[in-house]
């Protein structure tokens, strides 16, 4: 063997050995540096006593010590890197960190913008419902608005999309809705209905700035979808925070004489809540590919415990026979169960390796689906003869619509996921039935949003 | 020669102490200077150094910073400090302390063949 194919091999082996070492968690870049050069040193050493190339490598290998040791070793003194740390904006390493402290600006100007719409909101309105009704646009603007820098949508896809939010804002504010007479007037059923729905069909518009604009991608789409999830979390947690946060500072302030709650509802309230939204959603994008989702974490969590559940439920609806309270209320908790499993179903899917072949969880999320159709169908049927005798309002008309939208959802899902386990179809398929009916969503939201008020007379 | 781990665990500290006393060094100097002072008969597991140096400068007793070899790699020298040294002399007058009794009980109760020992213990059969 010549001298530099041997040197060749040699490098090769020593490739091998810093790929091996790197895998380990606990042992850092640097730490696979500092004990390269050790290698090496030794290696020559061992050379220069009369060994070939090969033989001094395994000695210096061996004389490392058993990698699964030495790692733990490290691990033992250097525990934390066994936590993936969330590291926001980097200390050094000059050009990647001064764009990530860009960013923080970016993110923190659209908060401090959004925070100063609302104030003037609050400012420029005094009918609480007026309010209510139109906080969801100016929050939601500035996230979109923030979502399209971040993605570089492009400008005539963002005037589309904007254009295309007017339309609900118009309808929200402009439609004569009628209120109950009285000292205390109440919104109408269809404007209840219109203040609830707008703000789902704004959470869909958002996603196409997400997207970057381009919103008919079926990954995009699943990334919006994984986005939103992660953003539950990390708002719910962010929350929970400010909570504990303010509580104690009002117990301290109130302890002075200080009273918190007037610079809570001037300032604390109109700033906080769309800066939690927003750095929420800059935490989740910072984070995407540091650490873990939760959401479908949780998913496998709650999935089996929701089966139960929803056997319970079918067991109790069949065994007591027919339902004695079939009215409204009964519509709405059918569509919140099937929201519930829509979501189990969508956030599994979002993190399920489409390559893996199915296995438990499969069958499990099928049997979770067929299960809530079949107590959705119970329950369906003991109202089928009972709304035509109550007639269609709008709330019973949007209920029953959300049902059959929901429906059709999980039956195609139950269909294609069926045709998964038993080897028939490939899982791309029911990945993709996901993200290409969430426009009917969209949909659904503005029919309920801008259709129903004049059809049911804005009553 | 075999010596037992926990021996080679204990020992490891203050033989690193002392040898980063004598001047900067980096991981296979090191490693290569307990060969030296042990004649061989000392073997460490090369990798497990690294933690340790790493816990030692965790704990302020000695200082890294990257340098160069000669041949241009980057390198990790590590110096002792001045709690190092502190710290070294303090397991010093420990391990006198454990080296006397040692002394003491190897005198007492060494085997047949070793100068200095007692009778060979037939006494008690």
């Amino acid at each position: 063997m010549s001298g530099s194919a041997q040197g060749d091999t040699l490098e090769e082996q020593i490739d091998q050995w810093r790929g091996f070492v790197s895998r380990r968690r606990a042992i850092s870049a640097s730490d696979v540096e500092e004990m390269e050069d050790h290698l090496r040193e030794q290696i020559a050493d061992l050379e220069s006593g009369g060994l070939d190339g090969e033989e001094a490598f395994l000695v210096a290998v061996k004389r490392m010590g058993a990698l699964d040791a030495v790692s733990r070793e490290f691990a033992r003194e250097h525990s934390h890197r066994l936590w993936k740390q969330l590291v926001l904006v980097p200390e050094s390493d000059g050009e990647p960190g001064s764009s990530r402290w860009r960013e923080l600006g970016v993110m923190l100007a659209f908060a401090l913008a959004a925070g100063v719409a609302v104030k003037i909101l609050v400012a420029a309105v005094d009918d609480e419902m007026a309010l209510f009704r139109n906080i969801p646009f100016v929050v939601l603007v500035f996230l979109a608005g923030w979502f399209a820098w971040k993605h570089r949508a492009p400008w005539r896809v963002c005037a589309v999309t904007a254009a295309l939010a007017a339309i609900p804002a118009l309808a929200v504010n402009l439609y004569p809705f009628v209120q109950t007479p009285g000292p205390y007037p109440v919104p109408g059923m269809t404007a209840v209905l219109a203040f609830t729905h707008a703000p789902v069909l704004l959470w869909l518009l958002a996603g196409v700035p997400h997207a970057g604009g381009r919103w008919r991608s079926h990954e995009r789409r699943m990334d919006y979808v994984r986005f939103a999830g992660e953003l539950a979390m990390y708002l719910a947690l962010i929350i929970l925070g400010s909570m504990v946060l303010l509580g104690l500072t009002a117990s301290v302030l109130s302890l002075a004489g200080v009273d918190l709650e007037p610079v809570m509802e001037a300032w604390l309230l109109p700033f906080g809540g769309p800066g939690a939204l927003l750095v929420a959603a800059w935490l989740v994008e910072a984070k995407k590919s540091v650490v873990e989702n939760i959401a479908p974490v949780l998913t496998k969590v709650f999935t089996p415990l929701a089966l139960l559940m929803l056997i319970a439920d079918l067991v109790a609806m069949l065994v007591n026979g027919p339902l004695t309270t079939v009215d409204r209320e009964l519509l709405i908790i059918m569509d919140a169960v099937l929201v519930l499993v829509l979501f189990l179903l969508l956030y599994w899917i979002s993190a399920r390796d489409p390559l893996v072949p199915p296995g438990v969880f499969d069958w499990l999320q099928l049997a979770l689906v067929g299960t809530a159709l079949a107590v959705n169908a119970v329950a369906l049927t003991a109202m089928l003869t009972r709304i035509a005798e109550f007639g269609f309002t709008a709330n019973k008309t949007a209920a029953l619509g959300l049902n059959l939208v929901l429906l059709v959802h999980l039956v195609w899902s139950a269909r294609l996921l069926w045709g998964f386990v038993r080897g028939s179809r490939p899982f791309a398929e029911v990945e993709r039935w996901q993200t290409a009916y969430l426009p009917v969503y969209a949909v659904w939201a503005a029919v309920v949003v801008l259709v129903f008020p004049p059809l049911f007379a804005f009553a | 020669m075999h010596i037992e781990k926990d021996l080679v665990a204990a020992s490891a500290t203050p033989l690193v102490l002392g040898i980063l006393a004598e001047g900067e060094s980096y991981g296979y100097a090191i490693v290569k200077r307990v060969n030296e002072l042990s004649d061989g008969r000392m073997r460490w597991t090369d990798g497990m150094l690294y933690p340790l140096l790493h816990r030692l400068e965790r704990n302020g007793l000695v200082q890294a910073s990257w340098g160069r070899s000669d041949a241009g790699r980057r390198r990790k020298h590590y110096a002792i400090t001045e709690a190092g040294l502190e710290a070294l002399a303090e397991r010093r007058e420990q391990w006198q302390v454990v080296a006397e009794a040692l002394r003491q009980v190897w005198e007492a109760a060494a085997p047949p063949g070793l100068p200095g020992g007692a009778e060979p213990a037939g006494g008690f059969a």
